[in-house]
């Protein structure tokens, strides 16, 4: 279905470049957001959708735009996706939008997206460009899903809100770490993502 | 015995283990063949033994009292010394047990994994971690606070002497903000139920184990209100500086500590410049902040003198800011690393009303900045014998 190059694109960003662990870039969302699971799902698929689009629309203007204003009219498509993603979900998820505060507004700013834009976007056609979005989306989202799930597991005994660590474990003794619900917390989370990754993957091991 | 735990041996596996305990306590008589070494008559493991043998005082202290905190929580304050000693050895054993089970099973399992040698920095946090957590922490709390601090406060660094942090206090730290419901206030400090049927006993009326450091943060109105120990009697300075206090293990005799401190400075482990300004810069702070006094901040009541007895502030000043490898090494480095930890430490215990006693903080902050300290006492040294250089 989807040739060599196609598949290379859009699984590259799992592994070997992903953007998160690979490249460290968006980590001030995945320290943000990732408190809970639900609010990191609706993230990750926010910036998935902001990307891709954004990669189409910057590939097919991307032999109109004069170099020297380039990143202008980048940020300017990249907003008006934002806003748009934004009042979609003041719409139809006020919840968690009001959760996510500020970072749905910081995608703007998110270096993943500048990233893909000026790497990709402005020197491919706009098919591996959407391709390239929903990898390079989905490898952000996979570390904000296995952090928030790490964050909120432990820190408050919960997954999308419901009880999991079932109450007998509580009167044995167990309690809540207080420190996954603060920031610092999702740094280590985020480097031991990296550690297992790169413990893994030998490619990627400095010498 | 050896050979079977050479490359090659039956154990080869096992090399460092048996290396490790070959070693344990006194100095192998193969001398390193090439690069340079300093020499000295300590090599790291004599130091650790000594620190072990400075912290003593504060253990079996810290001992006798949870057992008397424990018996006058229970309206026993009359029961034989050794009861009190003997009930508050069988409560700290097993944080001891737990704090070295742990912390040591992650070195040797990281040694065997890089088929170093096992480096023996771990015996004196081990001994440190249950000097200064609460008596009451669940052990399976101290156990996950412990293993979080010796991978991510040292291994991912390099192991002993690489360290940035302080291992026992990350530990402390660790505790603090995931678990704070165990690590202040009222059932924190004191031990009041039995131990294997030992020490049996119903709580007086009007107990509490709020720490007088817990009490003072909660002090209304314009002067401070009489100190209490657990069962309500009054407690004066003296008192907390016998240790005669509610508190974690090592920290409440200032007696002991001070006895540590000399042993210490006359083995010539730790700098008498550091310990010397964190004193300093805790009583200069205290000064201000008793010089005006607020209701707003009810530890500025408190005098200088009694603000160095009371809490973790000389435990820390003595053990903990004197760590050689967590602190500043050069000369004039130390005294500004101590003086800020000083200084540090009773700014939080008197302007920061959500903790209520700093040490711990001031020290993990200072850790941090003791790099930038050195750099620029090496820096001005630089610039000091250019300039002299060219003045000639």
């Amino acid at each position: 279905m989807l040739s060599k190059r196609s598949k290379e694109i859009i699984f590259n960003p799992f592994s070997k470049e992903n953007p998160v662990l690979v490249q460290v870039l968006g980590i001030c969302s995945t320290l943000a957001v990732t408190v809970s699971l639900e609010p990191a799902i609706v993230m990750s698929i926010s910036v998935m959708a902001v990307l891709a689009f954004a990669n189409v629309i910057i590939s097919l203007m991307r032999n109109t735009i004069p170099t020297t204003i380039r990143i202008i009219v980048q940020l300017v498509v990249v907003a008006a996706l934002v806003i748009m993603v934004q009042q979609f979900l003041l719409a139809f998820n006020y919840d968690v939008s009001k959760k996510l505060s500020v970072f749905i507004g910081l995608i703007i700013t998110n270096c993943i997206l500048m990233g893909r834009l000026e790497a990709f976007a402005m020197h491919n056609k706009p098919w591996p460009s959407f391709l390239d979005g929903i990898g390079n989306g989905l490898g952000y989202g996979m570390v904000l899903v296995v952090v928030g799930f790490f964050r909120e597991l432990l820190g408050s005994g919960t997954l999308l809100g419901y009880q999991v660590i079932p109450q007998c474990v509580y009167d044995a003794g167990y309690m809540n770490n207080g420190l996954m619900i603060l920031p610092p917390m999702a740094l280590i989370v985020v480097a031991c993502v990296i550690w297992v990754q790169h413990a893994r993957d030998k490619e990627l091991q400095e010498k | 015995m050896k050979p079977s735990f050479q490359e090659g041996g039956k154990f080869a596996k096992l090399q460092s283990v048996f290396d490790g305990f070959e070693t344990f306590l006194f100095t192998p008589n193969t001398t390193s063949r090439s690069g340079a070494h300093i020499h000295d008559q300590n090599d790291m493991k004599r130091t650790m033994s000594t620190v072990i043998l400075a912290l003593l005082p504060c253990l079996l202290f810290g001992m006798y009292n949870v057992g008397y905190q424990h018996y006058l929580a229970i309206g026993e304050a009359s029961a034989a010394w050794t009861s009190m000693f003997i009930y508050g050895f069988l409560a700290m054993l097993p944080v001891i047990v737990v704090s070295y089970g742990v912390g040591l099973g992650i070195e040797f399992v990281g040694a065997q994994i890089h088929h170093k040698e096992i480096q023996e920095g771990f015996l004196v946090t081990g001994m440190l971690i249950p000097l200064i957590v609460p008596i009451n922490t669940p052990l399976w709390m101290t156990a996950v606070a412990t293993a979080f601090a010796v991978v991510f406060a040292k291994e991912v660094f390099g192991g002993t002497g690489m360290n940035i942090f302080n291992v026992a206090l990350i530990t402390r730290a660790f505790l603090f903000f995931s678990y704070p419901s165990w690590m202040s206030g009222d059932k924190a400090f004191v031990k009041t139920d039995s131990i294997f049927g030992f020490g049996g006993g119903n709580v007086a009326d009007g107990f509490s184990g709020a720490t007088p450091l817990g009490q003072v943060a909660t002090n209304a109105g314009e002067s401070l209100g009489q100190l209490k120990d657990v069962v309500g009697g009054e407690i004066t300075t003296m008192d907390a500086f016998w240790g005669f206090i509610a508190g974690s293990p090592g920290e409440t005799s200032m007696v002991a500590i001070l006895i540590g401190a000399v042993i210490l400075l006359v083995t010539g482990i730790a700098s008498w410049r550091v310990m010397l300004s964190v004193f300093a810069g805790g009583l200069a702070m205290a000064g201000i902040a008793h010089a005006f006094p607020s209701a707003a901040y009810p530890a500025s009541f408190i005098d200088p003198f009694a603000q160095l007895c009371y809490g973790g502030f000389a435990f820390a000043a003595v053990f903990m800011a004197t760590d050689p490898v967590t602190g500043a090494r050069t000369k004039a480095g130390q005294y500004i690393f101590g003086f800020l930890i000083g200084v540090l430490a009773i700014l939080i215990r008197v302007y920061n009303s959500g903790y209520p006693e700093g040490a711990m903080l001031a020290v993990l902050l200072m850790n941090a900045f003791a790099p930038l300290i050195d750099h620029l006492v090496v820096n001005r040294n630089i610039q000091r014998r250019l300039n002299r250089a060219k003045a000639k």
